[in-house]
């Protein structure tokens, strides 16, 4: 072994900078950027980088204002009547239901998917000349996929052009966004963001429970209907029934398509599948019988159902708030603080560029 | 205040043979041949690894996080910390433990991986300003400098 002749290396004055060649005492007196501002994604940032969307918020908006509506409407002509013919729990049930629709909502859609970080240029050289083994001079692009082995079953690994690495499995790239999305599953309008595996759980239980909803409310409204088609007084109060039957046809038309939807996803959590997966039949049986099951999922719906909802949660890979170092303009190695609770108290020192 | 410059970066990938959890994969690389003994690379790694499958463990602990964070609408995410972010405090401290004692005085430096997108762990390679550049001490002293 030979003997290493340096001197001992302070490690805190390294990770100021990595190439010391950059001096410090060019100080430009600009204020301190955060990562969010550089972030080379389609994105949109609110609230100094704490909230995420993607660039197009798609029909974000109407889905709220159609969830907002349809509540308001129960709310001000359903419920005085059900409450004095039924229970006083209709209202409630309806306002817990409604308040986590909308919190999943949110959540779902201001959440970062699982967005993959693109490469630094040191990394990305790395890779090419690991595998432009030829050593010629002339630039070729490298291979596009890599074959790896998981769970003795062979998976190959796409090269991202745009992100500069090798895809990790079961992820892919969002064009709509232009990231990279760790376990993606589909980039939904209705929610304005892409899904994938840190807000995946968020999506889930926003589908069911407007599920919930929505057959609550149709069921509160043909309830309704039908109690004023006995008490014979419908035409006497048109305005109210007129509401009633905008919930009723709203309720109608989106009830299938949401069931729809949230039984094929308890399907794919059942299975531990994803969307894109599902669609480009990566694990269905094209290729013979013998292995083609998918490799990712226990075998077990209650594992995989437990796996996929309650599993851990993982942490936001893209250090939105981080600072810049003073005299980069490209994101590098910094201190990263671990990424703060979503709406934490404002800790304004610095002001949105 | 010692000089040294950048000389070279290596990449150690991620390893898939067990699935899409967080593991590294423990070949040695050629570049850190002369540099560092191949015991305490691979105990480093293995320690990495071991700490991110704590991290990622599905079990009792992790159900009830998860089971609690569902009825709570997911607004406990705001106020408590995961247990994964807890682990990664862990790992950042052992990190810079590991750079203090063992990787500094051999002129090298670890990247936590978490700020390469938990892809590689980034490991620099530093020369001394004064030296040319390749270590061709040809004494065979294995006891390192200071520990």
């Amino acid at each position: 072994m030979k003997n290493c002749e340096y001197q001992q290396i302070d490690p805190r004055a390294l990770s100021v900078s990595p190439s010391s060649a950059q001096n410090h005492t060019e100080k430009k007196a600009q204020r301190p950027r955060r990562k969010w501002e550089v972030f080379p994604g389609k994105n949109r940032f609110f609230c100094d980088g704490r909230i995420i969307l993607a660039r197009q918020s798609g029909v974000l908006p109407l889905t709220l204002g159609l969830i907002v509506v349809t509540c308001g409407l129960f709310f001000a002509f359903d419920c005085p009547f059900l409450v004095e013919h039924l229970t006083v729990f209709i209202p409630v049930i309806g306002g817990v239901l409604f308040v986590f629709v909308v919190i999943s909502l949110l959540r779902t859609s201001f959440t970062d998917p699982g967005i993959l970080p693109r490469a630094t240029p040191d990394e990305a050289a790395d890779i090419e000349k690991q595998i432009d083994t030829s050593g010629s001079s002339t630039y070729r692009p490298p291979p596009r996929t890599k074959e790896i082995l998981i769970n003795q079953q062979v998976v190959k690994l796409k090269y991202c052009f745009t992100c500069k690495m090798f895809r990790p499995p079961r992820t892919s790239h969002c064009s709509l966004c232009d990231n990279c999305v760790e376990r993606f599953d589909h980039h939904c309008p209705w929610v304005g963001n892409c899904v994938g595996k840190r807000n995946y759980r968020f999506f889930y239980s926003f589908i069911i429970s407007l599920s919930f909803l929505t057959s609550f409310i149709f069921g509160c409204v043909i309830t309704h209907i039908t109690l004023l088609i006995d008490d014979m007084v419908m035409l006497s109060c048109l305005d109210s029934s007129l509401c009633t039957v905008v919930e009723l046809v709203i309720c109608f038309f989106s009830i299938w398509s949401i069931l729809g939807l949230s039984g094929f996803h308890t399907y794919l959590v059942a299975s531990n599948l994803t969307t894109n997966e599902d669609i480009k039949g990566s694990w269905s049986s094209k290729r013979g019988a013998e292995d083609s099951g998918n490799p990712y999922s226990y075998n077990s719906i209650m594992t995989n159902c437990c796996v996929t909802l309650c599993g851990p949660m993982p942490p936001s890979l893209i250090d939105r708030r981080g600072l810049l170092p003073p005299d980069e303009a490209t994101p590098a190695a910094s201190a990263s603080d671990i990424e703060l609770p979503l709406f934490a108290a404002k800790n304004d020192t610095h002001m949105v560029g | 205040m010692h000089s040294a410059s950048l000389a070279n970066k290596v990449f150690i990938q991620r390893d898939y043979s067990e699935g899409t959890t967080c593991k590294f994969q423990t070949k040695f690389p050629s570049e850190l041949e002369s540099r560092i003994e191949r015991t305490l690379f691979e105990d480093t790694v293995k320690t990495l690894n071991n700490y991110y499958a704590e991290a990622e463990k599905i079990g009792g602990q992790s159900y009830l996080e998860g089971c609690l964070a569902c009825a709570t609408a997911y607004l406990i995410f705001l106020c408590m910390e995961t247990r994964y972010e807890k682990v990664l405090k862990k790992i950042a401290k052992y990190i810079q433990e590991q750079n203090e004692k063992i990787y500094a005085p051999r002129g090298l430096l670890i990247t936590d991986p978490i700020e390469r997108g938990m892809r590689v762990i980034e490991i620099s390679i530093y020369e001394d300003r004064g030296s040319s550049g390749s270590s061709s001490g040809s004494s065979s002293v294995s006891g390192s400098t200071a520990r």
